[in-house]
């Protein structure tokens, strides 16, 4: 229920953010904890659903989710919110990445009515122009689910809502408790700890950190814990709107703590798919990965591997200034895109989508991600998103990761450039690939 | 009827003499069916070929993210790019891409390998089976057979299927030669170093048996007598070859060439099914279908690209073109 | 046969007489054809060896290749992949968009293509050359140099709904045929040109004699004689279209929508998890192809040196 742990400075804090998201700056993202228990004097029933009444018609919903255990769940929430509002569900599932890959030409082509999308400026940058429908009416009603940093998060540039959240998850180092039991590991805390049980694993025959970057985003988690870690979660922000420069000094200390790292994480990352390195996880070859729990969680759900020896740890503080304050808890929502056809429906479902009973439906079959309405906590979770929504409600500020806090083009740049960067972390190769990304920046944010 | 005719044969013309009615000679319902039979292809190819390849060029002097109107602004300089779009840019996309895309050089180069291998190797390699094949032995028509079999797969499909081979810890070929443990799996596909050449071995394992194909019917076609003459002068099969059988097919060589080349520039699919194109698998093609169909639209600048892509290929193409039609415009009367 | 007949009938009489070795040496140098078999066998083997692999991995199940890997004796052989791959994956659905696709294309391009042959070839348009050049040099451009603004265009056009179900040429059925018609038709109409212009002039002088206009000796004429050229390219073109990818991947965004070979890049997502699966899903796209391969081996390769050999 009502979380009453929260400091009053923090509060202060999250109503402060609330108060400045209503200025549009431009790529104006505030991101804050989105944790289902922060209390701001709302009721934390979170079961209200606003007047849904039936509407009637088919509604197409345009669906990433292809991995089999998101698909099902995402399957037995239009089921329900057929049953709450009485509009027919057509879900036009597209492999994941594909569907991402096609969005824009799918956003002005043909869309379905609601489409899968994300939080962050990736949200915003559709939004501006011009391509999914304001759903402030919705958010009128469904509003008092959400805390403010929900809101802010489902905010477009201009102020108006676009988007209905569904799930966050946090961005985490997972671990095998079994392994670290019998070789007696300790979860480390800070930087020099981390490093010290990646050599005891290497020794000891494990592959320290499963690594995985053939699809290019999952190695822009790691950019942005380090990035946060070590300079901060606002140099982070600014960074992504390219307000600091990419050849900042701040970055290449990034760099230079990931060349670190780079011995001690599995050799062949790029042409490695990341359920490879989930397998090897499972397998128990690897000590470590450092991945969302979307993922990792997921994938133990679907190979039936030993859910309940999973654990994860929150990423180990570099700077004491910054301790462990923050992480990336992407988050993914619905939006309707502006050409649909039937827009009553459509708002009427996602009216009904933004409560925590339809959240906890959907986490029934959904083991790893956790829901945002506030006070939810959905009688089906398991250790892992028990922990998600401490963790997450730990945080002082979260990050969307990379490629939802940046330019589309930016983080297409930047995959490229730190797949180099995998393949030679040498100093000199930083130095080269922090210009190269500067000048691309340059291009790609102004003329 | 042929005083009539006799007007229209041209002099120098070759046996079979072809001539045709000119328009004016036609009723008018003829005309009709000449309108709507050359008519119709010709607007589709127009609308949906060369209208599009005229316009990438218009495009590749504009910024554009795809949504939203063009119009005929010049871009400001200095401007956030989210206010700036739609405009007319000059040559900044050209020199961007010449100069910061990361991308660019390393793609022009694979480019350049890809046709050098398929210049070099595979076409070499299939015509060295239709010349095998050509020569009659025990089993031909089952390697042939054999040979030919990649043709028929979609590319895609290829990129599927070696997949397999090229899996890190579990492939055949890492398996085979003992790298498949997680330590020293050779990473054949992720490597960029690497990459490549595996891609190239499997174009080329398409690419010879099409080649192949194509060379022999050229081979069938080349005169027994000059074989019959060559064999009497008491040359071995080698002299034959190369002496004798080598220089009459020089058109046939030359449409392998071109469509050598024009298949090594067109090669998108192989890679694109791989790993998208990136990471030591960067392609013009792909580099032009990533900056335009994708999450991030640059249409100005993948349009420039594109017209890169289009001046490369003009090259074969003419050549081609020159090659075929040349007999055409000294036969014929036009 | 099929072969000879595209060159103009230029050696029908030579082919009766010729012995299967005419022309060559006669005592073949015994090492010369142990080396070239060798060679051959070994390139052959080579050749095949992807493709039985995969189908290898299609055929045992995923319990096993997680175990012992890939390259591994066999426990036990099922076809349970290929019944998964089928039933889950919406292949059927994927064959019939293909069908839908591929049938209509073919045909509209060789009834076009034939028609442009004709005129070229039979009436002077004064520009004949000029036209032939446009069309051939079409269908050679790489299809990304034209895929932008095609893209758009795409966009724009309306069309109406029982051609599609988006109301747009983007995202249907009759777009992708239209883009596989326009972008093949160049090839089409240069062979079918080379082609006709074999069929000699003294039977459009009995037609014109019999008072046939142009559609008849387009028609009931010259449609007739080139039937093996037809026949080739509708192989050939079956073919192409089904195999083609790019235009599927860019102008076709609902995965339940696209045809067979594009949709296997949206299974490569779906069954990431389960190689075996996409194995024997690969094998189940390939099939039409090798049918098309099997029985009509012949016309495909005649088609292919239609297009390569000039008359």
């Amino acid at each position: 229920m009502s979380d009453a742990g929260m400091s009053p400075s923090r509060r202060t804090l999250l109503r402060g953010l609330a108060g400045a998201a209503g200025i549009s700056v431009a790529g104006g993202l505030i991101s804050a904890c989105s944790s289902s228990g922060s209390g701001s004097g709302t009721p934390s029933s979170g079961s209200s659903t606003g007047s849904s009444g039936t509407v009637g018609g088919t509604v197409s919903f345009g669906s990433n989710y292809s991995d089999p255990g998101v698909k099902a769940a995402f399957a037995s929430l239009c089921t329900a919110a057929t049953a709450a509002t009485g509009a027919q569900i057509k879900i036009n599932t597209v492999d994941h990445n594909t569907f991402q890959q096609d969005i824009t030409a799918y956003l002005q082509g043909t869309p379905d009515d609601l489409f899968t999308w994300f939080a962050g400026y990736r949200m915003q940058y559709f939004a501006a122009q011009g391509l999914a429908l304001p759903i402030d009416d919705v958010w009128a009603k469904i509003g008092g689910n959400f805390n403010a940093a929900a809101k802010t998060l489902s905010t477009g540039l201009d102020g108006h809502q676009y988007m209905v959240p569904i799930y966050n998850y946090p961005w985490v180092v997972f671990y095998n408790k079994s392994v670290f039991a019998a070789k007696g590991y300790t979860v480390p805390t800070t930087w020099d700890q981390l490093i010290a049980l990646a050599k005891k694993m290497k020794t000891d025959g494990i592959i320290p950190f499963a690594f995985a970057d053939k699809d290019g985003w999952p190695a822009l988690g790691t950019f942005d814990i380090l990035n946060m870690r070590i300079n901060g979660y606002d140099y982070h922000i600014k960074l992504m709107k390219h307000e600091i420069p990419w050849t900042d000094p701040g970055v290449t200390q990034v760099f230079q703590h990931w060349a670190e790292l780079m011995p001690y994480m599995q050799t062949g990352a790029n042409g490695r798919i990341w359920q490879d390195a989930a397998k090897t996880l499972e397998a128990k070859q690897a000590g470590m990965l450092y991945q969302g729990t979307n993922q990792v969680a997921q994938q133990y759900v679907t190979d039936k591997a030993n859910l309940a020896d999973l654990d994860f740890f929150v990423y180990p503080e570099i700077n004491p200034s910054y301790a462990q304050d923050y992480m990336d808890a992407p988050t993914d929502g619905f939006m309707i895109s502006k050409k649909a056809k039937n827009v009553d429906a459509a708002k009427a479902i996602l009216e009904y989508i933004g409560t925590g009973a339809a959240e906890a439906d959907f986490l029934k079959t959904d083991q790893w991600d956790v829901g945002l309405a506030q006070g939810l906590s959905a009688p089906t979770y398991d250790a892992i998103q028990k922990k998600s929504v401490v963790e997450i409600g730990k945080c002082k500020a979260v990050a969307q990761f990379m490629d939802r806090d940046s330019d589309p083009a930016m983080a297409t740049a930047m995959i490229a450039i730190i797949q180099k960067f995998i393949d030679d972390p040498s100093t000199g190769n930083i130095a080269t690939l922090q210009k190269s990304a500067e000048a691309q920046a340059k291009t790609i944010y102004t003329s | 009827m042929s005083s009539a005719t006799d007007t229209q044969v041209p002099a120098a013309a070759p046996a079979k003499a072809r001539r045709r009615r000119g328009l004016r000679r036609l009723s008018a319902r003829d005309r009709v069916v000449v309108a709507l039979l050359l008519g119709i292809p010709l607007l589709l190819d127009l609308a949906f070929v060369w209208f599009p390849a005229l316009a990438t060029v218009f495009l590749s002097f504009t910024k554009w993210n795809g949504v939203g109107g063009l119009h005929t602004k010049t871009c400001l300089p200095n401007v956030p790019s989210i206010l700036n779009n739609g405009c007319l840019y000059g040559i900044q996309n050209y020199h961007q891409a010449v100069t910061i895309y990361p991308e660019f050089w390393p793609a022009v180069r694979h480019n350049l390998i890809w046709l050098a291998v398929f210049v070099l190797f595979a076409t070499p390699l299939g015509m060295l089976f239709a010349v095998l094949i050509d020569r009659g032995i025990k089993g031909s028509r089952m390697y042939q057979s054999i040979l030919f079999l990649p043709v028929m797969l979609s590319l895609a499909l290829i990129g599927i299927i070696w997949e397999f081979m090229y899996s890190q810890n579990l492939g055949l070929i890492n398996t085979v030669i003992g790298r498949n443990g997680n330590s020293n799996a050779i990473d054949w596909l992720g490597n960029p170093h690497l990459n490549l050449w595996a891609v190239l071995v499997e174009a080329t394992w398409r690419q010879a048996g099409y080649v192949m194909v194509l060379y022999l019917a050229g081979l069938k076609a080349v005169d027994p007598t000059l074989r019959e003459a060559a064999v009497v002068d008491g040359a071995n099969a080698w002299q034959t070859f190369w002496r004798v059988v080598f220089p009459v097919m020089r058109p046939i060589n030359v449409v392998i060439m071109v469509v050598t080349v024009i298949e090594s520039l067109r090669a998108f699919d192989l890679v694109y099914i791989t790993n998208k194109g990136i990471n030591g698998l960067e392609l013009l093609s792909v580099l032009v279908t990533s900056n335009i169909v994708g999450e991030t639209q640059r249409v100005g600048f993948g349009s420039a690209l594109g017209v890169v892509l289009l001046v490369i290929s003009l090259v074969p193409i003419c050549i081609f073109l020159f090659q075929t039609f040349r007999r055409e415009s000294r036969e014929g009367p036009s | 046969m099929t072969t000879d007949s595209s060159l103009s009938g230029s050696l029908p009489r030579v082919q009766a007489v010729r012995p299967a070795d005419s022309g060559r040496p006669r005592k073949p140098r015994p090492w010369g054809q142990i080396a070239s078999q060798l060679f051959l066998i070994s390139a052959s083997v080579l050749w095949l060896l992807p493709i039985l692999f995969a189908l290898y991995i299609a055929l045992r199940p995923y319990s096993e290749t997680t175990k012992y890997g890939y390259v591994s004796l066999p426990h036990s052989l099922t076809l349970k992949n290929f019944s998964d791959a089928w039933s889950t994956s919406g292949m059927p659905h994927f064959f019939w968009n293909s069908v839908l696709i591929t049938v209509p294309a073919v045909v509209i391009v060789l009834a076009l293509a034939s028609g442009v042959a004709f005129v070229l070839t039979r009436v002077d348009v004064k520009v004949n050359v000029a036209l032939l050049i446009l069309f051939t040099a079409g269908n050679l451009l790489p299809q990304q140099v034209i895929i932008t603004p095609l893209y758009r265009l795409y966009l724009l056009i309306p069309l109406p709904s029982f051609l599609s179900g988006s109301g747009l040429m983007y995202n249907s059925i009759t777009g992708l045929v239209a883009v596989n018609v326009a972008f093949q038709l160049g090839f089409c109409v240069f062979v079918l040109s080379n082609y006709m212009k074999s069929i000699p002039e003294e039977m459009y002088e009995a037609a014109l004699v019999d008072g046939a206009g142009l559609w008849t000796r387009f028609w009931r004429l010259t449609v007739p004689l080139c039937r093996p050229a037809l026949a080739a390219l509708a192989t050939l073109l079956t073919t192409w279209i089904y195999n083609d990818f790019f235009w599927a991947i860019t102008l076709m965004s609902s995965g339940d929508k696209r045809p067979v070979t594009s949709a296997l890049a949206n299974l490569q997502g779906q069954f990431v998890s389960n190689q075996n699966l996409i194995a024997a899903a690969a094998m189940i796209a390939a099939v039409p192809t090798l049918v098309v391969y099997i029985l009509l081996q012949k016309q495909f390769i005649a088609g292919l040196s239609l297009g390569s050999s000039k008359g």
